[in-house]
C-alpha cells in the first residue's frame, strides 16, 4: 500500500540509503567524499536509530577493512566513496573477492583520473569496478537511472551479496546521487531480502568454511559464534588453511569467477524501451540512461524506430543479452560518459560489431538528449 | 577449581604446523606468552577473534584456535575495529609486526588509539621486515645494516610506546622475548584493560637484522634485550637511565571505551527519533 509515509521527495544517494537500509543493514563504515557524502551522513544519523552502527575512519582503506570485519559478524555491511576513495579501497575489495566476504561498495563516480571533477557528473569507473583490484576475480557491479531503480538495485546488491559471498558495487553517478526525485519505499516483503545463509553443521561438529554446498554456496558461521576457522587473503582450502598446491590454487581461482560468471541471468537486471522491431538501439546507463530514453520516446513520437536497451547490471557484462537485443538494429549506439569503457563490451558480445558506435560525452556536463540525437543523425547519414 | 594446567596444544591448530618461523626466531616466544596469557585469564576460545596482517609475525593469527583473521599487510587494526564494533562482545587482539603496525600500518595505529576502542595491539618488534628478506623498518633506527640499506639506514626510529601514548593510546607497554614471564603478564594486563591498549615486544630477527648487524645469535640477540633494557622503577635503570625501559607506562581507566561510548549514541538515537 502507498502511503504518505513512505513516499519521498529526495536525492539518489538518499534512495540508496532507503534500499540498504530496507535490504537489513546494520553496519557502515566511511570516509567523506564528494559526491557520495550524504550516503555516510544519512547512515550516520538512521544507523543508531535502530541499534545499527556507523563509524566514520580514518580513510577509504581502513572503512573496506571495517566492513569486511563486521560482516564476518554477522552484519550486513557497506561504505560509500567515490573515484579516489574507490581507488584506495581495491587492494582490500580484492580481499573480500577472496575470502568471499558479503559485502556493498558504493561508487558514486566523478570524473577522474585523480582528483578529477569531484563535483561533476562522469561514468569513468566502470572498467575500474571490474579491473581496479589485482588478479584474476569476478565480480558484480550495478548501477540505476532512477531513485526508484537506485533504491531496487541496492537491495539487489545486499542480497545479491549474501547468495554469492562476494562484494557487488554499486556504480551510481554525480546526476543520479544528487538529483531529487520521488521515491516509494515498498512496504516490507514486497521485494524479498536476503538473509545471510548460516551453516547447519553443529558446535563440535567440524565445519569447513570454503567447502561449498552443492548448489555452489557456501554456508557462513558467524565469529564469535560456535565454529573457530582461518581467514585469509592467502590461497586457501576448504579449512581456510593457506595453500599453495597447485589443484587447490586452480580449483579455488575457478570457483571464484564461475560462481559468478555462471549465474549471469541471474544476476542481470535491466530495462528496455521500445526494441521491438528497433532499427536503432541506444544501449545506455545511469544519468546517459535518462537522455537516452528522453530522446527515444521523443523520436518514437515521430515516428523513428529507436529503442534503448538500459543495463542495471555492468557487470558481469550481460553478452547474451545484449547480443539478442541489437541482433535486429541496422546500428547500436552505446551512450555513456566516459571514453567508452562499456562500448568495447558491447562491440564483443553483438554479431556485427562494426554497426557499433560510441555516443559520449567527458566534459562533466550530463550527456543530454541533443547531444544524442546529433551522433544518431550522423550515423543514419542525415549530417548534423 | 583449580585451573587446569596449561598445554600449548589446547590452544593451537595442528593442522597448521609445522610453523613458518626460521629456529631462533622470537616471535613464537611470542605467541607462547599470548597463549599463556588467555589460558591464565580462562577465557573461552570462543569469545577471541585474532587478526593480523602480513608478515612473519602475522602469522601468528593461522596457528591459534581462535576465531582468524588474516589480512592485508599495515590494515590489521581496522578489519579489526570493524569486527569489534560490530560486535563488542568478542575479545580482539591483534598481533603485529614492526612494519605492518608502523609504516604501512601506522595511520590506522594512531586512530585505533586516539579512539580507544578495546582491542589489544601486540607489536612483535624486530626492527625488520622479517617476510621480505631483511629490509629496514621505521624501527630500525638510524646507523643500521638492511637490504636497503647497503650504506646504513638515514631514518630514526619512532618510539611506539611515546607514540602510542601520545596518540592517546589507554594502555601502553613494552616488553622482550628475554621477559616472557613479564610479557605474559603484560599481556594478560592489556586483554583485561578496557580500551585500546599497545604492547610493544622486542623480539629478535636472527636471520636477517641479526645477520646484517652482527649481533650475533638468536640467545645472543635476547640476552641483548636483557642487558640493554631495565624495568621501570628499577635499581638497573637508577643506575644506567639510558637503558630501555619495560613495563607499563600508561594505564588509564578513565577514557571512555569506544563500543560503549557508541552504545550511548545509539540510546540517543533512539530516542530521538522516537
Ligand atoms: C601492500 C603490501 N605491500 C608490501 C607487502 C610486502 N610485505 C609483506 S610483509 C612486509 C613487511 C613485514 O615486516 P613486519 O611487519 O615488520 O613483520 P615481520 O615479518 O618482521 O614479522 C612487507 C613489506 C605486502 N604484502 N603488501
Ligand atoms: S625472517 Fe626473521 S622474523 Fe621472519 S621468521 Fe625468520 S627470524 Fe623470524
Ligand atoms: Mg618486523
Amino acid at each position: 500500500m502507498t502511503t504518505h509515509n513512505n513516499i519521498r521527495f529526495i536525492q539518489g544517494n538518499e534512495a540508496c540509503v532507503e534500499g540498504a537500509i530496507y535490504a537489513g543493514i546494520n553496519f557502515f563504515a566511511g570516509y567523506p567524499i564528494t559526491p557520495s557524502t550524504e550516503i555516510a551522513e544519512h547512515l550516520a544519523s538512521r544507523l543508531p536509530q535502530q541499534g545499527g552502527k556507523f563509524i566514520q575512519m580514518e580513510d577509504e582503506i581502513a572503512s573496506m577493512g571495517a566492513i569486511i570485519g563486521a560482516s564476518l559478524t554477522g552484519n550486513k555491511v557497506m561504505t560509500a566513496t567515490s573515484g579516489p576513495g574507490f581507488s584506495l579501497k581495491q587492494e582490500a575489495l580484492g580481499y573480500a573477492c577472496m575470502a568471499e566476504i558479503p559485502c556493498v561498495i558504493a561508487n558514486v563516480q566523478r570524473g577522474g583520473p585523480s582528483t578529477g571533477n569531484p563535483t561533476h557528473v562522469s561514468q569513468g569507473d566502470i572498467n575500474q569496478a571490474r579491473w581496479g583490484t589485482h588478479g584474476d576475480h569476478a565480480i558484480i557491479a550495478m548501477t540505476a537511472s532512477s531513485h526508484q531503480d537506485v533504491f531496487n538495485i541496492t537491495v539487489d546488491a545486499f542480497n545479491m551479496a549474501e547468495t554469492y559471498r562476494t562484494p557487488v558495487i554499486i556504480l551510481l553517478d554525480e546526476v543520479i546521487g544528487h538529483m531529487r526525485e520521488k521515491l516509494v519505499i515498498p512496504d516490507p516483503g514486497v521485494i524479498p531480502v536476503v538473509k545471510r545463509l548460516q551453516t547447519s553443521v553443529p558446535k563440535d561438529v567440524d565445519y569447513h568454511p570454503y567447502l561449498p554446498r552443492e548448489d555452489g554456496r557456501l554456508p557462513m558461521s558467524d565469529f564469535g559464534g560456535e565454529h573457530r576457522y582461518n581467514v585469509t587473503g592467502l590461497f586457501h582450502d576448504m579449512w581456510g588453511f593457506p595453500s599453495n598446491d597447485p589443484k587447490i590454487v586452480r580449483g579455488l581461482l575457478r570457483h571464484l569467477v564461475d560462481k559468478i560468471e555462471n549465474n549471469v541471468s541471474d544476476i542481470t537486471r535491466y530495462k528496455e524501451y521500445w526494441l521491438d522491431n528497433a532499427e536503432y538501439v541506444l544501449v545506455s546507463y545511469g544519468a546517459a540512461a535518462r537522455s537516452s530514453i528522453h530522446l527515444a520516446r521523443n523520436r518514437q513520437a515521430r515516428g523513428v524506430k529507436l529503442g534503448v536497451l538500459e543495463l542495471q547490471t555492468i557487470w558481469p557484462f550481460p553478452a547474451e543479452l545484449v547480443r539478442e537485443k541489437c541482433a535486429g538494429a541496422k546500428a547500436v549506439m552505446v551512450v555513456e560518459m566516459n571514453m567508452g569503457q562499456l562500448v568495447a563490451q558491447v562491440k564483443s558480445a553483438v554479431d556485427t560489431p562494426d554497426k557499433v558506435f560510441l555516443c559520449n560525452r567527458i566534459d562533466g556536463e550530463l550527456i543530454s538528449p541533443t547531444d544524442i540525437k546529433t551522433a544518431l543523425r550522423m550515423i543514419q547519414g542525415k549530417g548534423v | 577449581m583449580k585451573q587446569k594446567e596449561f598445554n600449548f596444544k589446547d590452544y593451537i591448530r595442528n593442522r597448521y604446523f609445522p610453523h613458518i618461523w626460521c629456529p631462533g626466531c622470537g616471535h613464537g616466544i611470542v605467541l607462547g606468552a599470548l597463549l599463556r596469557a588467555v589460558h591464565e585469564l580462562g577465557l573461552e576460545k570462543n569469545e577471541i577473534v585474532v587478526t593480523s596482517g602480513i608478515g612473519c609475525s602475522s602469522r601468528i593469527s593461522g596457528y591459534v584456535d581462535f576465531h582468524t583473521l588474516h589480512t592485508i599487510h599495515g590494515r590489521a587494526l581496522a578489519f579489526a575495529t570493524g569486527v569489534k564494533l560490530s560486535k563488542p562482545s568478542l575479545k580482539a587482539i591483534v598481533p603485529m609486526g614492526d612494519g605492518d603496525a608502523l609504516a604501512i600500518g601506522g595511520n590506522h595505529f594512531i586512530h585505533a588509539a586516539r579512539r580507544n576502542i578495546d582491542i589489544t595491539a601486540i607489536v612483535m618488534n624486530n626492527r625488520i621486515y622479517g617476510m621480505t628478506g631483511g629490509q629496514f623498518s621505521p624501527l630500525s633506527g638510524s646507523g643500521k645494516k638492511a637490504t636497503t640499506a647497503p650504506y646504513l639506514t638515514i631514518d630514526r626510529a619512532f618510539d611506539i610506546v611515546d607514540l602510542a601514548k601520545s596518540a592517546g593510546a589507554t594502555f601502553v607497554a613494552r616488553s622482550t622475548v628475554f621477559h616472557a614471564t613479564e610479557s605474559k603478564d603484560i599481556i594478560k594486563k592489556a586483554i583485561t584493560h578496557k580500551g585500546f591498549s599497545v604492547v610493544e615486544i622486542l623480539t629478535q630477527c636472527p636471520t636477517y637484522y641479526g645477520r646484517k648487524n652482527k649481533e650475533g645469535d638468536a640467545i645472543q640477540m635476547m640476552e641483548g634485550f636483557n642487558t640493554h633494557t631495565a624495568k621501570i622503577g628499577s635499581k638497573k635503570l637508577e643506575n644506567n637511565p639510558n637503558l630501555i625501559q619495560r613495563g607499563i607506562f600508561v594505564e588509564d581507566k578513565t577514557v571512555p571505551e569506544y563500543c560503549e561510548a557508541y552504545d550511548q549514541i545509539i540510546a540517543t538515537a533512539m530516542k530521538e527519533s522516537l
